[in-house]
């Protein structure tokens, strides 16, 4: 127990350098809505690269990542690759610059207001919106419960769940509802650096100790020969491409990435970070997912329910060093859920509140600040029930954003499309896909592809569909996404 | 049309990237070298090459298929994207004299 001081004491640190941070980006922010969420527009190539990769990093990179390595292989790496380091890099430019184009053009703020514009439909609006807030309220939940379950064990239980769940949320809530998206994008990029030295400091500690990658992949292959086997066990080619497709495709929706869309300060800033995508992903997950891997190979024994990253650097490494990576978890789920938290108020303001409950009200940048604080407020008080169904629903929240992306490109692209063809596409998709999850008849996977998959493919068939058969409504205006679109 | 044909074939390029980020032909294979699988290693090469092709695209063609003329919505979309190609060239000048290292 004698750790435990100095354990907290690097994770409060940790915490009190995030508000420091937060308070002088509030500072530099004027009491416009645009500023609050989007920093005006203004954020450079290091801070946006930074805010987007470590809001895209929950606490998978640490905890269940490694885990899956540990018990099923390395091959989560190709998964990771393929779907954040290719996948969203095209996609980053394909709907990312696409927006940022529109966005700056248009003055969007949120994905449903960009929408809801084209198709001239307060609706359509209200509808994206909602499934949005509907998929990322479990998801938050998890973060905070995962924040809960991390102190509690890092204190071995003298800090009860409910305290540490309710102390990240209140240090979110404060530099959040303070700083808006300036202050959380520094704090983002603090974090992002944080955890990446700490990932190759923790592979540089454990290899030094046992001898060198040779020396830990000869260990793992004594007692595990196909281990390193490319494929087999979890991994069908199925589900690396069903996984990687539906994960990349979803991540562009999620509110806080795709809000991360309309940021960038110029074109300049979109280009360098979309060229450093492979790398970062490289940088991360290769030293994170292959520690999970040799722990196996070390014989490091994982507790029933706990983790095999900080099972591992308690065997090879001194207390404080493990401390500091529960501190860079904290800092992978607190990046996630102050950017969810921001982007989650937004939609609800913008898209729900001011459309159907009070278009005139009070100032917007103080009624998101209030919005940031319940929204964090409830999800908290939803992760001290840990309700089953909400576990669920932030589980396939991935799948279930994914849904939006393909009509949200078909709009994009295509001036063909109609409001009905992106209500059919965006409803049917969603219909089908929780149809998947929720009821038991309904198959989740179709031959080893997941319903995530079968269900985008329907979302574009019935948004292409139902457009070319129906003719635009006399509000729409589908020259929105077209006209003008110049970087320069 | 000469943007159309570049759009094209950055897409095929974009394709190349995504089908062999994962080594389907070393699928089933233990392959280790320098302390590392050889899938991994294949990897870590694609995704080295991915970034450079990334880059590239970034100097050479960024905009295509996704930035618009002024004019040209609505009026046929086949063509569309040839009213931006003299102020192509600008763009990318710009972009060179604008880039700090």
């Amino acid at each position: 127990m004698a750790g435990v001081g100095l354990q907290l004491g690097i994770v409060g640190s940790y915490l009190l350098i995030a508000l420091a941070i937060g308070l002088v980006a509030y500072r530099l922010t004027s009491n416009t809505a645009e500023d609050y969420y989007l920093a005006d527009r203004t954020l450079g190539t290091v801070v946006l690269l930074f805010t987007t990769f470590a809001t895209l990093l929950s606490a998978f990179t640490f905890f269940a990542g490694p885990n899956v390595a540990y018990s099923a292989g390395p091959e989560w790496i190709l998964v990771m690759g393929l779907m954040d380091g290719v996948l969203f890099a095209v996609l980053w430019y394909v709907l990312g610059y696409k927006q940022w184009l529109v966005g700056r053009a248009q003055g969007y703020v949120t994905l449903g207001e960009m929408l809801g514009d084209r198709f001239g439909s307060r609706a359509l609006r209200g509808v994206v919106a909602a499934i949005s807030l509907f998929w990322l309220f479990p998801y938050v939940m998890l973060q905070q419960q995962g924040a809960g379950v991390a102190i509690s064990g890092l204190t071995n239980g003298a800090i009860p769940y409910w305290v540490g769940a309710g102390a990240i949320t209140l240090f979110m809530i404060l530099y959040v509802a303070i700083s808006g998206m300036r202050g959380v994008a520094w704090t983002d990029t603090l974090q992002g650096i944080f955890m990446l030295v700490l990932i190759w400091g923790a592979t540089a500690w454990v290899l030094a100790a046992v001898g060198g990658p040779t020396e830990a992949t000869r260990q793992l292959l004594a007692s595990d020969p196909d281990f390193l086997t490319l494929g087999g066990g979890l991994y069908t080619p199925e589900y690396v491409l069903s996984t990687a497709i539906s994960i990349a495709f979803g991540v562009t929706m999620f509110p806080q990435i795709n809000q991360r869309f309309f940021v960038a300060r110029s074109k300049k800033v979109l280009q360098r970070s979309f060229a450093l995508w492979p790398v970062l992903v490289l940088l991360l997950f290769v030293p994170a997912f292959m520690l999970g891997t040799w722990a196996r190979g070390l014989g490091v024994s994982v507790p029933e329910g706990g983790n095999v990253v900080p099972a591992l650097l308690n065997a090879y490494t001194p207390g404080w060093f493990a401390a500091l990576v529960i501190a860079g978890a904290m800092a992978a789920m607190m990046s996630s859920s102050d950017s969810m938290l921001l982007s989650g108020s937004s939609y609800f303001t913008r898209d729900l509140y001011r459309p159907f409950i009070d278009s005139e009200g009070a100032r917007e940048d103080l009624f998101a600040r209030i919005g940031v604080a319940v929204f964090a407020i409830l999800t908290f008080v939803a992760s001290l029930f840990r309700p089953g169904t909400l576990i669920e629903i932030g589980d396939t929240a991935f799948g279930g954003f994914a849904q939006l992306a393909l009509p949200v490109i078909v709009a994009l692209y295509w001036s063909g499309t109609t409001r009905n063809g992106m209500f059919a596409g965006v409803l049917g998709s969603q219909a089908f896909y929780l149809a998947g999850v929720f009821v038991p008849a309904v198959p989740s996977a179709y031959g080893g592809w997941s319903a995530s998959v079968i269900g985008m493919l329907l979302g574009l068939l019935l948004t292409l569909g139902v457009s070319a058969l129906t003719s635009p409504a006399t509000e729409e205006n589908e020259r929105v996404y077209s006209e003008g679109l110049r970087a320069d | 049309m000469v943007r159309r044909t570049e759009a094209v074939g950055w897409a095929l390029v974009g394709g190349v990237l995504v089908a062999f980020a994962v080594p389907w032909f070393l699928w089933g294979s233990g392959q280790i070298a320098f302390g590392l699988p050889l899938w991994l290693w294949w990897h870590i090469g694609w995704m080295g090459l991915a970034a450079m092709t990334f880059r590239a695209f970034t100097r050479r063609a960024w905009g295509v298929g996704v930035e618009t003329g002024p004019v040209d919505a609505g009026s046929g979309s086949t063509d569309a994207d040839t009213d931006t190609e003299p102020a192509e060239p600008k763009a990318s000048v710009r972009a060179e004299a604008g880039g700090e290292h």
